[in-house]
């Protein structure tokens, strides 16, 4: 009943039809609490307090991140809840949106990726112990905003991924987030 | 008049039919040990959702979905269709998907209940028996309010209320008109379909003419002081459309418009008439025909029923979602007929299967456009009031009012998402 509210937006088992709002089905257990609980208390240090309260969430990593209705829509769930929905939508299948992609811009995107992505985007980021999201199947517009909001700070970074997309973006320029959207528009889970 | 004849061809099909209703549906029912029978009236938000989970949550449930139209027009993103950014073409929808899950898709009109014997009647004169009834019938308009706004009225002052021929005639009406035109859009008195819709209109005909036609006004003669998104909207006319468009709150005009010459193009108010080149009169609204046949409006002309299954509170056994039914603390939209109906096929499935009836969550979100690269949205999350009396709003939040215009731009991207998504979720 809760999740079915869900799919109206995310799409049937969280595939979106696109163009912009993002595939959820498959995504990690513990990326899906940690986005809904950063939604939920928006404040950092309110963030940090949830986590440490809920053995559940231990693996959590407490990053802010901005959104434009999720921080509604998240408010409006309690904690247990919105372990079902984690639960829910972590239990169903990946799933590659259907989009048109630049073949030459993804082949390039994939050595970006296995340079700087893979080691915490492994295994597609589907264990469940692993906070990283699910890019593979992931819509262009919404892995590029979120690029973007990482850049300009409005969403926080794990110190590690920070570290890791400063380096691309000095060496390889604005254009490698092209070249990896549409790697990972172009790669099947 | 009309109603008394609807009635009298309910007594002489119906006769004529209960001899089919015998052969064809009522003895297979006993062969099958008592299939439960679910009949839904109208395809739309809330219907075609009802239709669809009822039956994914209980497959031996027989499901019987009747609509009047093969290919349904949404409503919403229908004012983009009026802006020109749209062809009408997208709008379009059509029931093979809710069949190929094993719903019966009758179409036609259902023209009576009888609450007695439990049955539907359609105006072709098939008969159908239901245990449970869902009435998703959306709105009918009162145009009997606006003095003057027959038939002919509305193919010259179109309302575009219910989307198709009336949107793309108010496209086309807009496309004829010369530069320098006044377009008047006058809102209805509420409650009516989606609050934020008229608003939009402005936006998506503003940013038509400033295009087209840059010299031409928008003078929206409002029946009500304040709107749905009203300082959001205020913000984009300011932005993108400054000076183009003049909002008269109800109070300035003693509630609006109350009476039009269509001859004329002539919009009255109480105090003044106002000539128009376009005209979008939008007239005020009750609960779809059937609902009102079947006697499940009240006096306001909307149908209550019980907020945590549906139930009709006037004929039980019948249950009555979306724009119709009085829905305590929701708006009248299509996300919100989409929740309903979900809480309202779970607790039909519940209830035929003697089962417990799960606590219902509901969710709205609506997004608006006020040009092509900005968009503005509201989204709330419900939950049922301990006494039953209110879908009680637990977050709700806008789109803030200093919004950059990075996330303007992406509220369209999450429009155009929600629509594929919703439209997915109904018809797939």
């Amino acid at each position: 009943m809760l999740t079915d509210n869900c799919v109206a937006c995310h799409g049937e088992n969280g595939q979106s039809l696109g163009p912009a709002i993002p595939n959820l089905g498959g995504m990690s257990q513990t990326y899906l609490l940690g986005a809904m609980l950063a939604f939920k208390y928006e404040d950092s240090n309110k963030l940090m307090a949830a986590i440490k309260s809920d053995s559940d969430f231990k693996d959590v990593n407490p990053l802010i991140r901005n959104s434009t209705v999720m921080t509604t829509i998240a408010k409006g769930y309690t904690v247990s809840e919105i372990k079902a929905i984690a639960n829910y939508f972590s239990d169903q299948k990946l799933f590659t949106a259907p989009q048109d992609v630049n073949l030459s811009l993804a082949s390039d995107g994939r050595k970006l990726h296995e340079k700087y992505c893979v080691s915490c985007h492994k295994n597609n980021g589907k264990s469940s112990n692993v906070d990283a999201g699910v890019l593979v199947g992931q819509w262009k517009p919404y892995f590029l905003w979120t690029m973007s909001d990482y850049l300009d700070g409005s969403r926080e970074m794990p110190r590690a991924m920070e570290v890791l997309v400063n380096d691309m973006i000095a060496t390889s320029g604005v254009e490698s987030l092209q070249q990896l959207a549409n790697y990972y528009a172009s790669a099947t889970p | 008049m009309i109603k008394n004849l609807q009635r009298r061809n309910f007594i002489r099909l119906g006769s004529a039919s209960l001899l089919i209703g015998a052969a064809s549906v009522s003895l297979p029912n006993i062969v099958r040990g008592a299939q439960k029978k679910v009949v839904v009236i109208g395809g739309g938000a809330g219907g075609a959702i009802a239709a669809k989970y009822i039956k994914k949550s209980d497959s031996s449930i027989d499901v019987t979905l009747i609509e009047s139209n093969k290919t349904y027009h949404t409503c919403f993103m229908s004012n983009e269709v009026i802006g020109g950014g749209r062809e009408i073409g997208s709008l379009n929808h059509d029931y093979r998907g809710l069949k190929k899950r094993g719903i019966n898709i009758i179409y036609g009109k259902a023209t009576a209940v009888d609450v007695e014997k439990n049955t539907v009647v359609t105006g072709m004169g098939d008969k159908f028996e239901y245990d449970r009834l869902v009435v998703s019938p959306g709105i009918s308009l009162k145009t009997e309010d606006i003095e003057g706004y027959d038939d002919t009225a509305a193919s010259v002052m179109p309302h575009a209320w219910k989307a198709g021929v009336q949107t793309g005639l108010l496209r086309r009406q807009l496309l004829e008109m010369d530069d320098g035109g006044l377009v008047i859009v006058a809102p209805p008195a509420n409650p009516f379909r989606c609050p934020p819709g008229p608003y939009e209109r402005v936006c998506q005909i503003a940013h038509y003419l400033k295009n087209h036609k840059p010299k031409s006004k928008i003078l929206v003669i409002d029946s009500n002081d304040e709107f749905s998104k009203q300082a959001l909207f205020m913000q984009g006319w300011e932005a993108r459309y400054k000076g183009m468009i003049d909002w008269v709150p109800g109070t300035d005009t003693g509630g609006g418009v109350t009476s039009v010459d269509s001859a004329k193009m002539t919009v009255s108010t109480d105090f003044d008439d106002f000539n128009a080149d376009v005209a979008n009169v939008i007239p005020p609204q009750q609960a779809g025909e059937i609902a009102q046949q079947a006697g499940l409006a009240d006096k306001s002309g909307w149908c209550p029923v019980d907020l945590g299954t549906f139930e009709s509170k006037i004929h039980a056994g019948i249950h009555v979602i979306g724009d119709a039914s009085i829905a305590t603390g929701m708006p009248k939209s299509a996300y919100a007929a989409n929740s309903q109906a979900k809480v309202c096929a779970a607790a039909i499935v519940a209830s035929l299967n003697n089962t417990e009836i799960l606590e219902p969550s509901y969710v709205n979100t609506c997004y608006s456009l006020v040009a092509p690269d900005y968009g503005i949205s509201i989204a709330a999350v419900y939950r049922l009031s301990k006494d039953r009396s209110e879908i009680k709003s637990v977050s709700g939040g806008l789109t803030a009012s200093d919004a950059s215009p990075e996330t303007l731009r992406r509220e369209v991207q999450y429009a155009y998402s929600w629509y594929n998504n919703i439209v997915a979720d109904m018809f797939t």
